[in-house]
């Protein structure tokens, strides 16, 4: 419960400015230009998300602590929740609810592609989140498909990449701990993988 | 209150940082206009200014606070809100500007003297980012080509190239912003010789604040705001078409002429609508960011290929 409110904070915080917005059409923490902001501001949050979602099984492996795939589930709705306002404020505020300007988008400029194949990547995932879901799929093809997330989080890290018009330092940094959370589990992989597999406990078999 | 320039007073006789950079504001309101006492941090009152017939077509200015709080000045720092902090210390005086190159008269101007190459104006301009936000903004300068005419441009004159002050001590890398500094612009000589083409040195009466390119800039209101270099060090008139400084970041994204078009798009972006600053949603972008005036400049021209 704590974490769940602690995850509802970022949206929160935006409640208050954009009841100013909305009052008196200007909101100091919303810059000059509110839509751009809660866009980035959503989608800075997305990508925050997604890589803490896949902070928790090296965590869970590395401090012995098994009970922590409890959150992992909440964690990873949340960044859909978070892509979800993302999507909604750039549909309804910059294309008008218009799907034949949004589509010309997504077909014309790369960085919108990366970022709908981001969404489109989780999708399917929010979907089957559920204990019923699992079920039905049978674990090992519900891991299988909920590994989606390593190439949803690597497309929002090239969305934002790609947005950027010079100062890429923002975007690389998230790339950069991408990057380690995937070398940690690559190294996982080749130790449970390698020669002396049969004697290793099998820890990995939780997606990640 | 009227405060006088006193006669002998040097920079050098000010010791003391804090004081030599307060102290700023007290030579720079002791203007030819017989200026009133400072107002917000930075920007005084300009004393006379004439209104003009420039009223983008009696739009309302985008408020103060939007202007200064939402700015691209990568020097300053790359996201929207930097610039308004980290140039509150900008030391801006002293302060030259070099008008020079292909020139019959080169000029130099200190910083009292900005003020007094021409009679003030107040011009009201729309500003059409090329990242889709346009502002409507209260200009107060004069024409550049008052200044160019001055200098007497020579018969090899063809370009107006634009230098940006740079001082790794109070900005940013260019490592870091991702860009080249200083910042170069420029224009054909005709469109920096045309009426639109402004020298700004004030806006909403007083002087520049810092963020937005204190002590004087550029304000070329049918181009992407990019082309209105801020903070101007060097005016040069040049033969050959000068290097822009995001022409040479990105190419393909940004041309040397970068007119507002709503026909030609970013490669990143369609450049047919835009978001004015306090609307919630976009309104369509106007050919030549709605001043048709400079059509003439570009008869003949491919704008696609010319971007």
């Amino acid at each position: 419960m704590a974490l769940f409110l602690l995850c509802l904070v970022p949206v929160l915080r935006l409640a208050w400015p954009f009841y100013m917005l909305l009052t008196s059409g200007y909101s100091p923490a919303l810059t000059g230009n509110p839509v751009e902001y809660i866009t980035h501001y959503t989608g800075t949050w997305t990508i925050r998300f997604l890589l803490i979602t896949l902070c928790v099984t090296p965590l869970r492996k590395i401090f012995n602590q098994p009970r922590l795939v409890r959150y992992r589930r909440m964690l990873g709705l949340f960044a859909f929740f978070y892509v979800c306002l993302h999507f909604m404020t750039w549909f309804i505020l910059d294309k008008s609810f218009s799907l034949s300007d949004m589509w010309a988008d997504v077909v014309k400029r790369r960085f919108i592609t990366m970022g709908m194949l981001g969404f489109a990547l989780l999708l399917p995932l929010a979907i089957t989140s559920t204990a019923g879901w699992v079920r039905r799929l049978g674990f090992v093809r519900w891991q299988r498909l909920h590994r989606l997330i390593y190439f949803a989080a690597l497309a929002g890290v090239i969305h934002y990449c790609w947005l950027v018009k010079s100062d890429e330092r923002l975007p690389l940094m998230y790339g950069a701990i991408l990057a380690v959370l995937m070398a940690y589990r690559f190294y996982v992989w080749r130790q449970t993988a390698g020669p002396r597999s049969a004697t290793t406990p099998r820890t990995a078999s939780l997606p990640g | 209150m009227l405060i006088r320039k006193p006669a002998d007073l040097h920079y050098s006789d000010v010791t003391p940082k804090q004081m030599y950079v307060n102290r700023r504001r007290f030579l720079a309101s002791s203007l030819a206009f017989g200026a009133l006492a400072g107002t917000a941090r930075g920007s005084m009152k300009l004393g006379d200014f004439k209104k003009t017939s420039y009223n983008a077509d009696g739009e309302k200015p985008t408020p103060l606070e939007v202007i200064t709080h939402y700015n691209n000045y990568y020097e300053f720092g790359t996201d929207k809100g930097d610039p308004a902090q980290n140039s509150k210390n900008f030391r801006t005086s002293p302060w030259t500007l070099k008008v020079e190159g292909e020139v019959g008269k080169p000029m130099s101007f200190d910083q009292d003297s900005l003020l007094k190459i021409a009679p003030l104006e107040e011009r009201i301009y729309r500003h059409r980012c090329t990242e889709r936000w346009s502002i409507v903004v209260p200009w107060i300068g004069f024409p550049l080509a008052s200044l160019l005419k001055q200098v007497e441009p020579g018969p090899k004159a063809k370009y107006v190239a634009f230098e940006t002050y740079y001082d790794t001590k109070q900005m940013l890398s260019s490592r870091s912003a991702g860009i080249n500094f200083p910042y170069v612009e420029g224009l054909r000589l005709d469109e920096a010789m045309h009426p639109l083409a402004l020298l700004a040195v004030g806006l909403y009466g007083d002087t520049l604040p810092n963020q937005d390119g204190a002590p004087i800039r550029l304000v070329v209101p049918w181009k992407y705001g990019y082309k209105s270099a801020k903070s101007l060090v060097k005016i040069r008139l040049v033969e050959k078409q000068p290097p822009t400084t995001w022409n040479l970041s990105a190419p393909n994204e940004y041309g040397f002429y970068s007119n507002v078009n709503p026909h030609v798009d970013h490669p990143r972006w369609s450049q047919a609508k835009e978001r004015r600053l306090g609307d919630l949603f976009n309104r369509d972008t106007l050919m030549f960011n709605g001043y048709p005036e400079v059509a003439s400049l570009y008869t003949g021209m491919d704008l696609r290929k010319y971007y």
